[in-house]
């Protein structure tokens, strides 16, 4: 076990090496920070004044390794636009970004399972076909058009008028497919609960849930329909193999069957692609994020972007970098817990 | 660890602030305004940049000497009057019983504070370059003296917003000069303020939201403001910025896309509000990298194939004014002989005429995110000039990548916006067409590297001309030449758009500058 971590946490360091040589070997083609710090009317002479103090004009091999020799000592640099160290920057940033991804990774859970397993038991049922077509159809969506089209019939609302509205039918009609708007279409509101350090939630307040809403909806629509498809595969697998048959030939409930033997040994491969699935969600939230001004690491680090704002743009790809290991790591863990026979340690068993 | 809410006016400075000014506190001042810009500024310190951000914040939360009024005039603000004393020196009388957000009573020297701050800071000493002195005669009066007659000491004084100079003296707890001007990293003045503007920051959370309340003590009693709150959230995506002003998530938005100002016009509960601006789009034609553009006649060729009213109605949706000068109308160069000059066949005539009937190839760059539909208009442009045998190289960039090549002049043709600082059309020559010149500064943004002796020559005096009418005729002569030796290609001045919900009376306290008087607004 000591030995599987220890070998994950030189990992860890490879990758963020990696990622960081990479982040720092693009910034040339990422724009000069310095349009975004001074105005237009400044001059050329104040400009190199500026660019010396930041240490700009060294070159790159030199302002690696005074990147290299502080991040070693755990400091990342200063963002230029917040003028805070860029860990703090992103700290700030990170629980808005996690409660949306805890958010969609409810809702996914919630409706995967007893879809996909449903449409496993019951594959010909009318409701099956249709819960696979239209996953077929949010797969195909993009996220910011689910976001888009979310924003409109929920926040601001439409009326429908094509139907007769003079007919009794037409009205209702038009009713029913009219929506009042009235969800909050931007950001967390202002109901946010402090829980500990820079993480205040939206969870424990009824107006911080309704600012949750519409962008998980939009950032698990992406993932959603993956994780039925996914489940009700396996599912149908396992519903094949010998020991189920065996019990079923035992005589044990359906129930006790589908939901204990079946599930289990089905959610194992859906572990493993969730748990690497919940890292690109933290890269999908920001198409969700810009679009519902959600002040997240996503929002965060697409305008690191556009302002040149490179400390902060390496700092990012580092944090992502360590999360995805890091969740990869849980994930083989949690993995030996579920399957006893998976060894991580390569003792034999 | 530490929260980012910093809580910057502590009730101990409130109620000192009240002990001072005890009756002022409006008692209708109860509304609340939730806004939304795109940004949000990048700092509390004023003097750190100059952008739209931050003037839009310096007029919240600080007041200037006086300020433009909706139709480009003065209006007294903490300076109560003003006179000329002789051709170098301006008086001024500065407003009594004004307090600062911290309790301090604005006097002369706070003046003088800011005005040497203002002189060393990278972006505002520019402006200020001009004045050699600030020199205190009383409390409440003070003169600024210029080395050489100055027509614009008017213009400079909009950007002079007295700061608290006990405020800002002194160490902070690092040690550090709370007066330092820091372009990044974590000043003093980049997190604290006081000013004597109508809006305290009470709370900010950079990039997320940012609080202001009343200012209790604000010496404008005559302000007809009654909103005592603001929430500003900055909302970058165009479309979820109109999103949330149609669903009420917003009362106020600005910038208002194009694309969706008739979505809002539509709309029953809101409101739209638009000005012709004065942020001028123009291409350079480079003279030192191709060597045809020195040739008069193929820039006129070239001004003559462009049709401005074309891509103001086509790909602008009207929403701008087409261009035949720098100047927009309202500024005192603004010459209402100048009329755009589309005319391909005679275009066609100039370059045959030149010795290029069958045309070359140059290269074009512009930037895709920084002006309204830039991209498309160079496009735009460069199917215009293939009409007359141009073959365009076409190149476009977002701005980060942009300005780079734009500092290397690193095509024939590059697109610019220009807005003036001064408010007035001399800036327009002095950054894009007099003679590029390191030593001076001259000619900055001039990527045309156009350069014609005379032209400059009437431009520096136009700078010492202090009596208006005079000056008017020669900056209007100034725009004559350069039209006539087609400098550079204008194209128009983008339009300006606000929109809020129909309760909000924005209109009166809107001006072309884009910095909305939010201390004046009324909400009914």
């Amino acid at each position: 076990m000591l030995a599987f971590l220890i070998k994950r946490v030189a990992q860890a360091m490879l990758v963020m090496f990696v990622i960081s040589l990479v982040s720092f070997a693009i910034q040339d083609g990422l724009g000069d920070p310095l349009q975004e710090l001074v105005g237009l009317s400044v001059s050329m002479e104040e400009r190199q004044q500026i660019r010396e103090e930041l240490g700009l004009n060294d070159p790159l091999v030199v302002q690696y390794a005074r990147f290299a020799g502080k991040a070693l000592r755990g400091d990342l640099g200063v963002s230029y636009f917040y003028g805070e160290p860029t860990v703090e920057v992103i700290l700030n940033h990170l629980p808005a970004t996690l409660e949306l991804v805890i958010g969609a990774s409810l809702i996914i859970f919630f409706l995967s399972v007893p879809i996909g397993v449903y449409a496993a038991i019951k594959p010909r049922a009318l409701l099956s076909r249709f819960f696979m077509g239209v996953s077929i159809v949010g797969i195909s969506i993009p996220v910011f058009l689910t976001a888009i089209v979310l924003i409109q019939l929920f926040s601001i609302g439409v009326t429908v008028t094509v139907f007769p509205e003079d007919t009794g039918w037409g009205h209702w009609l038009n009713e029913a497919l009219s929506t009042n708007g009235g969800m909050p279409s931007y950001g967390r509101g202002d109901a946010l609960v402090p829980l500990f350090g820079t993480w205040e939630s939206g969870f424990f307040s009824q107006r911080g849930l309704l600012h949750l809403i519409l962008p998980s909806i939009s950032l698990a629509s992406i993932m959603l329909p993956l994780f039925i498809r996914l489940i009700r595969a396996e599912m149908l697998e396992v519903l094949q193999s010998d020991y189920i048959r065996f019990a079923q030939a035992k005589g044990l409930a359906p129930r006790r069957i589908h939901f204990l033997h079946a599930l289990k040994n089905t959610m194992l491969p859906v572990i493993t692609v969730g748990g690497v699935q919940v890292g690109t969600m933290v890269a999908y939230t920001i198409l969700t994020e810009t679009v519902f001004q959600w002040p997240g690491v996503g929002l965060m680090f697409l305008e690191a972007i556009t302002r040149s704002d490179i400390p902060l743009i390496v700092a990012y790809l580092m944090v992502v970098g360590l999360i995805f290991v890091i969740t990869n790591t849980v994930v083989d863990l949690i993995y030996g817990l579920v399957n006893p026979t998976v060894n991580l340690t390569g003792k034999k068993a | 660890m530490k929260t980012l809410i910093t809580t910057f006016t502590s009730s101990v400075m409130f109620a000192a602030a009240l002990s001072i000014a005890p009756m002022t506190l409006a008692a209708e001042a109860d509304k609340t305004l939730r806004l939304a810009y795109d940004a949000d500024p990048v700092t509390l310190d004023i003097h750190e940049q100059l952008s739209g951000g931050i003037l839009q914040l310096s007029h919240m939360v600080f007041d200037p000497l006086l300020r433009w009024t909706q139709d480009i005039d003065f209006e007294p603000r903490l300076a109560e009057s003003w006179e000329r004393v002789d051709d170098n020196t301006m008086r001024f009388k500065l407003r009594e019983g004004v307090s600062f957000h911290s309790g301090n009573t604005l006097t002369s020297a706070d003046v003088l504070f800011t005005f040497e701050r203002l002189k060393v800071s990278p972006d505002f000493k520019a402006i200020f370059e001009p004045f050699t002195e600030l020199k205190i005669i009383d409390d409440y009066t003070f003169e600024l003296i210029t080395s050489e007659p100055y027509p614009l000491v008017l213009n400079a004084m909009t950007y002079l917003f007295p700061l608290d100079k006990e405020f800002y003296s002194g160490q902070d707890d690092k040690g550090n000069d709370k007066a330092t001007i820091t372009k990044h990293g974590n000043s003093f003045a980049s997190r604290n303020v006081s000013g004597t503007g109508p809006y305290t920051v009470t709370s900010r959370q950079q990039g997320v939201r940012t609080v202001f309340d009343r200012f209790p003590g604000y010496w404008d009693t005559q302000s007809p403001g009654n909103v005592g709150k603001i929430v500003m959230t900055p909302i970058k995506e165009n479309n979820t910025r109109v999103s949330a002003l149609l669903s009420g998530g917003v009362d106020f938005i600005a910038p208002v896309p194009p694309t969706d100002l008739d979505r809002i016009r539509r709309d029953a509960n809101s409101q739209l509000v638009t000005m012709s601006g004065t942020r001028i789009i123009l291409f350079h034609l480079d003279q030192q990298r191709f060597e045809p553009f020195r040739d008069v006649r193929v820039r006129q060729a070239i001004a003559y194939a462009v049709n401005q009213e074309g891509i103001v109605a086509r790909i602008m949706k009207d929403f701008a004014t087409p261009a035949a000068q720098l100047s927009p109308e309202g500024y005192q160069g603004y010459n209402p002989d100048l009329k755009p000059r589309f005319d391909v066949d005679k275009a066609k005539a100039l370059m045959k005429e030149a010795g290029y009937e069958d045309g070359f190839t140059i290269t074009m760059m512009a930037p895709n995110n920084r002006y309204v539909n830039d991209d498309k208009i160079a496009q735009a442009v460069a199917a215009m000039l293939a009409q007359i045998n141009i073959k365009v190289d076409l190149k476009t960039l977002p701005k980060a990548q942009y300005w780079p090549e734009f500092d290397a002049r690193a095509a024939d043709m590059m697109m610019i916006g220009w807005h003036s600082d001064t408010e007035d059309s001399a800036n327009f020559f002095e950054f894009l067409t007099m003679c590029p010149d390191t030593e001076t500064g001259r000619g900055q943004y001039n990527a045309g590297n156009y350069c014609n002796e005379e032209i400059d020559a009437l431009v520096t005096r136009a700078n010492v001309e202090t009596d208006p009418d005079t000056r008017t005729a020669m900056l209007q002569d100034i725009e004559r030449r350069l039209h006539d030796d087609a400098a550079f290609v204008p194209l128009h001045w983008q339009d300006l758009a606000w929109a809020a919900r129909k309760n909000v009376q924005i209109e009166p306290i809107l001006n072309v500058m884009n910095f909305p008087y939010l201390g004046d607004l009324v909400i009914e």
